[in-house]
């Protein structure tokens, strides 16, 4: 699957040593992530690390203290912000959130809904949805945009875990029908969509990159997960060469202690990416 | 009030230019303009939350009434600007983070005012009528507040129609509305431009002190009849209208002033809204628009 989005590598996005400064600390540092047409890109890591950060610098909602992001000429973004509250007095119907940000087709709304699954909420105002069905919604509303980046923060938090294995799969047709990226951000530290082409794992700077490991094949994941959602989770197995501290402070693997992980202190990430490389390479 | 209403009828059959020489047609007028401004500007001050900050921006008007009159320039004109540099100056002050915001407007607010008033005492040359400014006055309505009114009412409102989906867009996230190129951050700066614009096309009829009540009110009475935003907005502009029309009735009937006046009837609104009628919903707001 990675190998036949490869050739045509139209770049949406690309960051390079880019860093955000906020109330008197990096957020995050040294980032490098592109996403181009087709790729999936997942970004994962513990709570506060970036991602939503690094999200939101991807497709210009932040501006970046250092480092460089570069869109593509009128890229056309769809965006599922993590948290979306609106307020009680706002009446809001789900139909109506679907023209939000530009006007739509009712048939083409009616289509969105019906592949998000909420069809019968149609009429429905949005303060009165389930975390769930909100973020269904959302969705919704993003894919009606025919994006060309799709950029989807913790999609399918508050869904039941048999409504998580059927949106990823929504993604992923959305992406194979229409060729878009996706730059999507996972709850989960180990658990991604299977059709990722790279994960990207956070810590307020690039830790590890890689590719998920398929379910398929490893009996007791799939007795973990169920046969239907084995092909669509995968695992992804981290592969750190240091250790973020309790203390905040980060040990590497050749045994030093640093007060951060960016670019200026001497460990690249570059070099632990390769590190990573060099690691699979092994594995398999 | 029937001498009055049979007066204003038979000047309605003369030329419309005579009937605005009755000083009670004129603030009919002035104030029915108003609120259909006020209506879809005071949904974004309810949706946004930002009654305080309106509160802010009126309070500062008469700070600007005082400069005006110091600099002899158009009220209309000293009010908006001074309005409008409350609303950067709390824009500056939010970036440094020192201070929350409640505690910024609070500051904003009643600083401006007591300079306002401070600046007026000591202004011993013109007399000023205090309380008109702060509570209304429908005797000091002229012709020119009328094309004032009428004339920024229409820009106020084309622009909210031209501007309505990033505006929209921007109370709902901000972050969308960014991401998908709608340029919240602009929407923002129009939003409070219209604010000062209205604040200082409002402030005669309504007084200072009263016209956030003219933005919340009749938005939040609308609230309970509405399905979509672009219902309520109009529903707010109708009851304004409705409020403002019992309201100067009032006034004129019982020699209240007219600010005051025309809050108790969005508020007899507002508690009908609450009752607990289902046939209220979405049937109220044709049956009940204003007969004006």
């Amino acid at each position: 699957m990675l190998k036949s989005h490869q050739p045509r590598k139209r770049i949406l996005v690309e960051m390079r040593g880019a860093g955000v400064f906020r109330g008197g600390r990096w957020l995050v540092r040294g980032v490098d992530l592109t996403v181009s047409a087709a790729e999936i890109v997942t970004l994962i890591g513990p709570n506060g690390s970036g991602k939503s950060t690094t999200a939101k610098t991807a497709i210009g909602v932040l501006k970046p203290d250092e480092g460089t992001v570069e869109r593509e000429r009128n890229l056309r973004v769809a965006y599922v912000p993590q948290k979306v509250a609106v307020d009680w007095t706002l009446p809001l119907s789900v139909e109506r959130l679907m023209t939000l940000t530009g006007p739509q087709k009712p048939a083409a709304v009616a289509d969105a809904l019906k592949a998000v699954g909420i069809s019968h909420l149609a009429k429905a105002e949005v303060q009165t949805l389930s975390g769930g069905e909100f973020q269904r919604a959302l969705l919704a509303r993003a894919l009606l945009r025919d994006p060309d980046l799709l950029v989807l923060d913790e999609p399918v938090q508050g869904v039941d875990f048999n409504g998580e294995v059927a949106l990823y799969e929504l993604i992923r047709d959305i992406r194979d029908r229409t060729g878009c990226g996706v730059l999507l951000i996972s709850h989960d530290l180990h658990v991604v969509m299977a059709a990722t082409d790279t994960v990207v794992c956070l810590n307020g700077h690039v830790c590890c990159r890689g590719t998920p490991e398929s379910v398929i094949g490893s009996p007791e994941y799939l007795k973990l997960f169920g046969a239907r959602a084995a092909g669509t989770l995968a695992i992804y197995r981290h592969h750190h060469d240091h250790t973020h501290l309790a203390d905040g402070r980060v040990r590497h693997a050749d045994g030093t202690i640093t007060d951060h992980c960016h670019p200026g202190d001497g460990h690249h990430h570059d070099r632990h990416s390769h590190a990573h490389d060099d690691a699979r390479r092994r594995d398999a | 009030m029937a001498i009055t209403m049979t007066a204003t009828a038979m000047r309605m059959t003369t030329l419309g230019g005579a009937m605005l020489d009755d000083f009670f047609t004129r603030a009919l007028v002035a104030g029915i303009g108003i609120a259909l401004t006020t209506g879809p500007l005071g949904c974004f001050v309810v949706w946004r939350r930002m009654a305080y900050f309106g509160d802010t921006m009126a309070h500062s008007a008469l700070l600007g009434v005082a400069l005006a009159f110091l600099f002899e320039i158009n009220l209309m004109a000293g009010v908006f600007v001074i309005a409008a540099a409350a609303s950067v100056a709390l824009l500056l002050l939010q970036r440094r983070g020192a201070l929350s915001t409640d505690a910024l407007l609070g500051i904003l607010s009643h600083s401006t005012l007591a300079l306002g008033l401070v600046m007026v005492a000591f202004m011993t040359w013109i007399r000023i009528d205090l309380m008109g400014f702060l509570f209304g006055d429908i005797l000091a309505v002229s012709r020119a507040d009328i094309a004032f009114i009428y004339g920024g009412g229409v820009l106020v409102l084309a622009l909210v129609i031209w501007l309505w989906r990033p505006l929209l867009a921007a109370t709902v996230n901000a972050e969308i509305a960014e991401a998908e190129g709608l340029r919240p951050e602009r929407s923002r700066v129009v939003f409070m431009l219209l604010m000062a614009g209205v604040i200082a096309i409002a402030m005669k009829i309504v007084g200072i002190l009263l016209i956030t009540s003219l933005l919340i009110i009749p938005a939040a009475t609308a609230r309970r009849f509405a399905s979509t935003p672009e219902r309520m907005a109009v529903g707010a502009s109708l009851l304004g209208a409705l409020a403002v029309t019992g309201g100067l009735f009032g006034s004129l009937n019982f020699d209240t002033p007219s600010g005051p006046s025309i809050v108790v009837a969005a508020l007899v609104l507002f508690l009908i809204s609450l009752l607990p009628l289902p046939a209220l919903r979405g049937t109220a707001i044709r049956s009940g628009s204003p007969q004006t």
